[in-house]
């Protein structure tokens, strides 16, 4: 099973089992991260914001114009900043490192 | 804030997105009437705030239908039961046992008495997206506002306007006449809204009349505390400037916060609100949520759950509101709502 890594706002480190077909998103809050995801990944809340490793940022698939936008609706940015719903766990992204924003 | 003399019904729905609208039926049903309050001046919840004109397609019996359309549907099968909506306004507080009656009292200081009371709230209220700025709330309401209510009040005054939707494009054309200065900090250079208005922004900036400050988010406030006198931007490459400014209208859309409601004695864990799924009840007996809001084990956070939510809530409703009245159940087809629904008059007479 592909695996996730995750810094919370503490600084602690974690290594999850991330189940292939799930999001960053999914899988952080079925972990009990407080990742909302109040629209379920229908890309209307921003309430999934991550900050991804930036060595894995360009590994991911290409962030959608729609993604873009409610980006634009995000606080605190970072150049590699995502919303997790659109991450789907698979094999290639075994690995994936992602923190947690602080706002 | 005046206090009105409070109004008497049989249950209060908190919310009036879908489930909310769905249960004045199902309460009208069974005749119990109802008052409705939300925060926002429309009824529809998520599906008229933010996605109208997005196709559903997990209605029963519907197809596809338009989230703003099912609200309208929801509306008129509704209205037969003459609901009272109180729209504009929060619910704050939560007084009251199912024993002796429940009161609810709004922001607008509208006081509700009720048998029972239904929270269908949702992900919470909405409001508008606040950014997470040091000592915001100090200048919030006169120095930093999240609206135009009058264009005037912004003359001869040096406004910062911080998105990049439709709204800060909007406002930043409307403004550029009567402000003094109008700079639109944005976080890239491309806008999402629509293009006829970004090219008289684009213009405007030509001319002098707008700073585009992009790439760069919101990084601070300057001022006395009451007084703003400028909003410090960031950079992505992480460097800093200073806008000179009076106003700052932070324009990132809406967020739901569950607010007031925390703070009822339900039990909320994570944003949620735990029911006995059988009865749909609270930890607080007579208190029931139902929608987004609630949460047992296997809850679906699903439209048409919601809607079977609102019809077994109702049912528990009646107890409370008619004690000791059998509860005489009829299927609509045998007991069609009293009055005849707009659409269906012409039909009726
Ligand atoms: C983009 C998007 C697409 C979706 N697609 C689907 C789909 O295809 N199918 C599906 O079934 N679901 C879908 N959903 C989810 C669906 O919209 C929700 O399940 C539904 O809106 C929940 O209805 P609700 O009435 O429980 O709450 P909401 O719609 O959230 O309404 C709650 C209302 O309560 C008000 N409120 C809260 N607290 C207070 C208070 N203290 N005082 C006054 N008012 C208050 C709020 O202002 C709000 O208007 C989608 C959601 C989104 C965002
Ligand atoms: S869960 Fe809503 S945008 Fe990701």
């Amino acid at each position: 099973m592909p695996k996730l890594t995750v810094t919370d706002t503490t600084g602690k480190t974690a290594t999850l089992d991330a189940r292939t077909g799930l999001s960053v998103m999914e899988t952080l809050r079925s972990n009990g991260y407080p990742v909302v995801g109040e629209c379920e990944g229908s890309l209307a809340c921003a309430t999934c914001h991550v900050i991804v490793d930036p060595a894995w940022a360009d590994r991911l698939p290409e962030i959608s114009e729609k993604e873009e936008d409610m980006l634009d609706t995000v606080f605190d940015l970072t150049a590699t900043s995502r919303l997790c719903c659109q991450i789907i766990m698979g094999d290639q992204l075994d690995g994936l490192a992602v923190s947690l924003p602080t706002t | 804030m005046t206090v009105s003399p409070p109004l008497t019904t049989d249950v209060v729905i908190i919310g009036a997105g879908p489930v909310g609208l769905f249960a004045i039926f199902q309460c009208g049903m069974l005749g119990l009437r109802a008052h409705v309050v939300d925060t926002l001046d429309t009824p529809g919840g998520q599906c008229a705030a933010l996605y109208p004109e997005k196709p559903i397609y997990d209605i029963p019996s519907r197809p596809e239908v338009l989230a703003g359309d099912l609200i309208a549907g929801l509306e008129a099968q509704a209205r037969p039961f003459d609901p009272v909506f109180h729209l504009g306004q929060t619910v704050e507080t939560l007084e009251g046992t199912a024993d002796e009656g429940f009161t609810v009292t709004t922001s607008a200081g509208t006081v509700i008495c009720a048998s029972a009371v239904m929270i269908a709230a949702g992900g919470g209220s909405f409001g508008p997206n606040r950014p997470p700025l040091d000592g915001l709330s100090a200048y919030e309401g006169h120095a930093v506002v999240y609206s135009v209510q009058r264009k005037e009040d912004f003359r001869d005054r040096r406004v910062v306007i911080a998105g990049g939707g439709d709204s800060a494009v909007d406002w930043a054309v409307a403004l550029a006449d009567v402000a003094a200065s109008v700079a639109v900090v944005h976080r890239r250079p491309k806008f999402r809204a629509a293009p006829d208005m970004v090219a008289r922004m684009t213009t405007l900036a030509e001319s002098g009349r707008i700073d585009l400050v992009t790439p760069y988010q919101l990084a601070g406030l300057d001022g006395d505390g009451g007084a703003l006198s400028g909003v410090l931007v960031r950079h992505t490459d992480g460097s800093s400037r200073r806008l000179e400014a009076d106003i700052l209208l932070p324009l990132f859309g809406l967020r739901m916060d569950l607010g007031p409601l925390a703070s009822w004695g339900l039990g909320i864990d994570k944003g949620h609100v735990a029911v006995n799924p059988a009865t749909l009840e609270t930890a607080r007996p007579g208190v029931f949520a139902i929608g987004d809001i609630t949460h047992y084990p296997g809850k679906l956070k699903l439209i048409l759950c919601g809607f079977a939510e609102a019809a077994m809530a109702a049912h528990q409703v009646f107890a409370l509101a008619r004690p000791g009245e059998a509860l005489h159940f009829e299927h609509s087809t045998s007991k069609p709502p009293a009055v005849p629904r707009p659409c269906n008059s012409a039909m009726a007479s």
